[in-house]
């Protein structure tokens, strides 16, 4: 089992969830959230004041899935996050030691999809 | 730790002597004066018939559709403050959007009650000490101020004209706060503000309203002030720039200062003081007259050109014209045709509205910046800056005849005019700028302006009012 946390462009929501769906991963936790990259943030005007903002805004996608699933999972959101600019986010995989469904109990793979 | 624990107690007291005062001078009141109690008692409870009645001495007639357009004018300027509220609250951080709209409308709730008790009668009381304040105790509690009887040169009952100008001293104070926002606890802000409305914004508008010679007097060879470029926006101008020099600059600033919080709020706000300033500046004809059209008209162009004016220099200057820039453009405009509204053409008020922005842009751009201090949401900036070029303006761009008798502005070659409103200028920066500085430190003194350094880190609505505005999960 992993979990796969991609921080994405806002904008790319929707096509990374149709992608997920295409590939049969359905279960997904999405968060607003704020981050920066090495390119820094857009600078913003208050009444004549330049603000270099050092956060963007981004948006936070996190699956759990079995093993087998993980490629085509990392391959849904590359392929519907990508605009081959710059801020177009992260993928990143982590080893998941633990699923438990609320509702019944079950663990492990069962309790995953 | 025990000067915090004082400070309601200072505020209790406050209120509660509010509470008691009104009760006190009814008993006084009856028992000295009986039989004009009951009259105004009766009156109140039937005017119709009352009127009908006592008409004998009967002064000026009152008017209806004069009576009709105050009331609406009264309740438009009300609408001000809320307005004021929004402007302000989107434009600080999230922490404290809630202190700074709970500073609004205590400002509608204690400067009502001031005004109720010795407020009006300060401003528009018999001379006193000169014509430097109204005699607190002519209308003290509103005594012989009339729901049935015209006040003395219009065509509207004492009690009217007294509510449409309790709604200016509602919002002046008001204005002031957006200098300290961020930074200045409640407590001594309810004590600072009740002190400067009745030893600053009373007196100034018993000189430029009340007075029958007036300190510096409105009459035929005196300043131009319309509805309160004087009284208003350049006595609260100064008041903040003053607070804000002696609060200090907020944690961070310049550089670690979150932006705004809430644009869309700032716009609605600004849509409403737009709105309500029809209120203000057309409504302070007095009466539904060509005067009151004319400055509602000019009020609305002299608007318009200075949001305009504001974008097309952002534009240029910074490649992006901001929706930011546009109303506070269009505040700037409202402030600084005040003072002309009655007295000048349409001509007149796309000069001073594109003035207004460019100076006060300057002011807020170039001035804050280079001398570094905090007005957080730039008080000095749009209301003094554009409030002093209103009040020279006014004299530039004067009509005669346009409720001007003797002479119109510089542009009909009289000159003098200019002086009169720079010496108006004058006397309303230093009563203001001294008294409200004196008033901060005595307040500094005895209770403390500022939030504790924690306290403001974690933001006023929580640590000054126990409330969140925005709740993060259900």
């Amino acid at each position: 089992m992993k979990y796969i946390i991609a921080i994405i462009q806002p904008d790319r929501l929707n096509e990374v969830l149709d992608e997920l769906e295409k590939r049969e991963v359905h279960l997904a936790t999405v968060t607003q959230c704020m981050g920066r990259g090495r390119q820094k943030g857009q600078a913003e005007v208050y009444r004549g004041h330049k603000e270099v903002g050092s956060l963007l805004r981004k948006v936070k996608v996190e699956v759990a899935v079995n093993d087998d699933y993980v490629q085509p999972t990392v391959d849904a959101i590359t392929a519907a996050a990508r605009t081959e600019h710059i801020g177009d986010g992260k993928i990143f995989v982590l080893d998941l030691q633990d699923c438990i469904r609320i509702r019944t109990g079950e663990t492990g793979n069962v309790a995953i999809g | 730790m025990q000067v915090r624990s004082f400070v309601p107690w200072v505020a209790c007291a406050l209120f509660a002597l509010l509470a008691l005062s009104p009760a006190l001078v009814r008993a006084q009141d009856t028992s000295t004066d009986q039989p004009a109690a009951t009259t105004s008692g009766d009156t109140s409870s039937d005017t119709s018939k009352d009127t009908s009645n006592d008409a004998a001495p009967a002064p000026a007639p009152i008017d209806k559709a004069d009576t009709a357009w105050m009331l609406t004018s009264s309740a438009l300027v009300l609408l001000m403050t809320p307005g004021l509220a929004f402007f302000y609250g989107g434009l600080v951080r999230r922490k404290n959007v809630l202190s700074v709209l709970m500073q609004c409308f205590m400002c509608m709730c204690l400067m009502t009650l001031l005004w109720v008790v010795v407020g009006f009668s300060l401003a528009f009381g018999a001379d006193t000490a000169g014509g430097l304040v109204g005699d607190p105790m002519t209308y003290f509690m509103l005594k012989g101020v009339e729901f049935d009887k015209a006040w003395p040169g219009l065509t509207i009952s004492g009690q009217l004209f007294m509510v449409f100008q309790c709604m200016f001293a509602v919002i002046t104070p008001a204005l002031i706060l957006g200098a300290f926002a961020e930074r200045f606890r409640f407590g001594p802000f309810c004590v600072f503000m009740a002190a400067w409305l009745l030893l600053v914004y009373c007196p100034v508008a018993h000189w430029v309203w009340g007075g029958a010679g007036g300190f510096f007097g409105l009459g035929g060879d005196g300043a131009l002030d319309f509805a309160g470029g004087t009284v208003v926006h350049i006595n609260a101008g100064i008041a903040a720039f003053v607070a804000a020099l002696l609060l200090g600059k907020r944690q961070g600033f310049p550089s670690k200062i979150s932006p705004p919080h809430n644009l869309p709020f700032a716009v609605l706000g600004a849509g409403l003081l737009w709105f309500g300033w029809f209120g203000f500046n057309a409504g302070s004809a007095g009466a539904a007259t060509d005067q009151a059209v004319r400055a509602f008209v000019v009020t609305h162009v002299a608007t318009a050109a200075a949001g305009f004016a504001w974008s097309m220099i952002e534009w240029f200057h910074n490649g992006k014209p901001t929706c930011l820039g546009m109303i506070t453009g269009a505040v700037a405009g409202l402030v600084a045709i005040t003072p002309a509204s009655g007295f000048v053409d349409p001509g007149g008020a796309i000069c001073i509205g594109i003035g207004a922005s460019v100076l006060s842009f300057i002011a807020v751009a170039f001035f804050k910046p280079k001398f570094g201090y905090d007005d957080s949401l730039d008080v000095f900036g749009v209301h003094g800056i554009s409030g002093i070029w209103g009040a020279i303006a006014t004299g530039i761009w004067a009509i005669k005849g346009y409720g001007v008798d003797k002479a119109g502005g510089l542009l009909e070659g009289n000159s003098v005019q200019v002086m009169l409103q720079l010496k108006a200028v004058a006397f309303t920066l230093v009563w203001s700028g001294v008294l409200s500085f004196v008033l901060l430190k005595i307040v500094d003194a005895t209770m403390g302006l500022r939030a504790a350094e924690h306290d403001e880190r974690v933001g006023m609505d929580l640590t000054d009012h126990a409330e969140h505005a925005y709740t993060m999960v259900d």
